[in-house]
């Protein structure tokens, strides 16, 4: 399978701390991929630098079939160019309608001049509608955003980035805070959306790595500890000594 | 926000937003009962003064729309429109003066026994514009002013282009919150005390004046020309509610909350927000100019004091007890603030006689005018424009598929209803 994401020998420190330490690590395309690690294992800053958000001091972050550094790129660039990204928290528009959030969200052109002479056709409606489905929301689609519980936002969101048709979805911690129910279909959705595109899920939820049945990479202070099978990794006495022992 | 639904219907821009007819029929009422009641083509209740109160009032709310939307809307508070407004004046104002001494030296130099030459017009006119800052010569920013067209032209080039190069330098770097508001003010401060040197080419200190004379229509009495510059401001106002209620209607609406509400969230959307806001940004300087531009014929006088930061602030606090985030809340703020600051500060309100102090509203009306903004700021943040919430509230109670609980665990209405 074809290299989508390859992540060679980036570090990072902030004032002094070392976030990320001479990482690598490489994403095929439609893969679905859980990242592991405890506190400060250097998780969401691996998502900001491949996001656009962190640069780093060293390093480079290739993307995609032409291998473009991404380094180089802006975020909102970055996001055209097919990475989406979820937030821990639930960031969804909450002053906005479900309909305007998934509408902004769809992809399409992003400049303000062909935003602001954007309208709706009825494919694009349908579009809407159907994700709505697909996330559970079609109920809601006029109601405000903010107005959801917690979990429903958090579909929200992962029903924004589909409709951004990203080719890397970054998932950070999904299924915090959700219901049991909630997760069993989160996990549902998740494991769809990597039929057709790469998603890299981090998570401190050891049940919800096991239900999502994928290869698992361990970070541990800032680069891979170990890689494969969640039952071959929880085997490797590193891993059981920095992350599972405790 | 009662005006901010889209949906998958989309209904005509004024059926979707009933704000934008009900606003307009009000302006239209507004205007005709003005012109009726005026002295130049009514029954003379309305002093000509005070015509020229309202339609400048009028310009003020337009400005309001324009600093409602880059700061109600998109989340940048701007503390330094005023300065485009101030710009527009002085474009339109360059004119008007020019045009108008021109006339006056045609006629004193008619009397001679030869034709004037080119070079004795100009240089007649230069003495009498510039005579009080002591120069006899024009500075090159006047190269355009004898032509109505192309100083038209700089009443939106010359704020837009400015608010252009200005939220270039500043969005590209960042610069957000508070620091974006310092950095206004300071572009503001800077543009007021460049206008107030002598040799700045704009008479310093004394300003533009004698606006109210429009050339060439000497004729006209002043009762007149206010009611037209009345109904230019009307019609401005309506267009500019219009345009506004457009921008913030689709998708562009959507983008630009978005980014008040989370920039870097919009970013992770793929959305150019610094684009976006530049945008946002310059359209609202170029409205700010043309309302400038209808204002200062109105006031008559045009000075650097106009563009001073104090101007920008008072111009956000209209907003904020208007009601921000909703383009009727900016108009209704700036109307109602500006007429009720004019009535204070006219001498008309009747002191306050305490005994040992007397309250004289002249002095006081900023005191009031600050106590009422944090009042605002505090207890009723969607300011004046929030009452009208109350009211359609009343008749818009049910809203389906809410959850009749806080979360999933609760009772859901579905649920409820079988």
């Amino acid at each position: 399978m074809n290299t989508l994401l390859e992540v060679s020998g980036v570090s990072v420190s902030f004032d002094g701390f070392r976030a990320i330490n001479n990482l690598s690590f490489q994403i095929a395309e439609a893969e679905l991929r859980a990242v592991i690690g405890p506190n400060g294992a250097g998780k969401t800053t691996f998502m900001d630098i491949v996001t656009g958000k962190t640069k780093p001091d060293e390093g480079r972050v290739f993307y995609g079939d032409r291998g473009d550094n991404l380094l180089g790129m802006s975020e909102s660039r970055i996001a055209q160019i097919g990475v989406g990204r979820k937030f821990q928290r639930p960031t969804v528009f909450e002053d906005q309608s479900v309909f305007a959030n998934l509408m902004m969200a769809l992809r399409k052109r992003r400049s303000p001049l062909s935003v602001l002479f954007f309208k709706p056709s009825q494919e694009d409606n349908d579009k809407v509608a159907e994700l709505a489905g697909e996330i559970g929301l079609s109920s809601a689609l006029h109601r405000k955003s903010g107005e959801l519980s917690h979990g429903q936002k958090q579909w929200l969101e992962i029903g924004m980035l589909l409709a951004q048709e990203p080719r890397l979805l970054l998932v950070d911690e999904p299924a915090a805070g959700m219901t049991p129910a909630e997760r069993e279909h989160t996990t549902d959705i998740l494991r769809e959306a990597a039929k057709t595109r790469a998603v890299v899920v981090v998570e401190h939820d050891m049940e919800f790595v096991r239900r999502l049945n994928c290869k698992v990479t361990v970070l541990h202070e800032g680069s891979v500890l170990a890689e494969g099978s969640l039952d071959h990794v929880t085997k490797n006495e590193q891993v059981i000594e920095v992350y599972l022992g405790r | 926000m009662s005006d901010v639904a889209v949906g998958p219907v989309r209904k005509p821009l004024a059926l979707r937003f009933p704000s934008v007819m009900v606003f307009l029929a009000i302006l239209a009422l507004f205007t005709l009962g003005v012109t009726i009641l005026s002295e130049g083509f009514g029954v003379g209740v309305i002093s000509t003064s005070f015509v020229k109160t309202l339609g400048k009032t009028l310009c003020l709310c337009l400005v309001a729309l324009a600093m409602d939307l880059v700061w109600g809307y998109c989340g940048i508070l701007s503390l330094g429109h005023m300065a485009f407004f101030g710009l527009g004046g002085y474009a339109i104002g360059m004119w008007l003066m020019y045009a108008r001494t021109e006339i006056i030296v045609l006629e004193s130099l008619a009397a001679a026994e030869l034709p004037p030459t080119p070079q004795e017009v100009s240089d007649g006119i230069a003495s009498q514009i510039f005579g009080v800052v002591g120069a006899s010569e024009f500075p090159p920013i006047w190269a355009f002013a004898h032509s109505l067209p192309l100083q038209l032209a700089a009443v939106v080039l010359v704020p837009g282009l400015l608010a252009l190069v200005f939220g270039w330098l500043a969005f590209r770097s960042r610069v957000t919150g508070v620091y974006l508001s310092i950095l206004t003010q300071a572009m503001t401060l800077a543009l007021s005390l460049h206008l107030f040197q002598n040799d700045s080419g704009l008479r310093g200190n004394n300003g533009l004046s004698g606006l109210q004379n429009l050339p060439g229509l000497s004729e006209m009495p002043q009762s007149a020309v206010s009611l037209w510059f009345f109904w230019a401001s009307a019609v401005a106002l309506g267009l500019g509610y219009l345009l506004c209620a457009w921008v913030v209607s689709g998708k562009f609406g959507s983008v630009i909350r978005a980014i008040r509400d989370d920039e870097a969230r919009v970013r992770f959307l793929g959305y150019p927000v610094e684009a976006f806001k530049l945008a946002v940004f310059t359209l609202t300087a170029v409205i700010a100019g043309i309302a400038g531009a209808l204002y200062y014929p109105q006031a008559g006088i045009i000075n650097p004091a106009e563009v001073a930061p104090i101007a920008s602030i008072y111009l956000a606090v209209w907003v904020a007890i208007g009601g921000r985030g909703r383009l009727y809340g900016a108009v209704i703020g700036a109307a109602f603030v500006s007429l009720l600051s004019t009535w204070f500060t006219g001498g008309q309100a009747p002191d306050i006689r305490l005994g040992f102090y007397t309250i004289s509203w002249v002095d006081w009306w900023t005191v009031l005018l600050g106590l009422s903004f944090v009042c605002v700021t505090l207890f009723a943040p969607k300011g004046i424009g929030g009452l009208v919430d109350l009211f359609i509230d009343r008749y818009t109670p049910d809203r389906h598929g809410a959850d009749l609980g806080p979360d999933q665990g609760a009772l859901r209405e579905q649920e409820a209803e079988t």
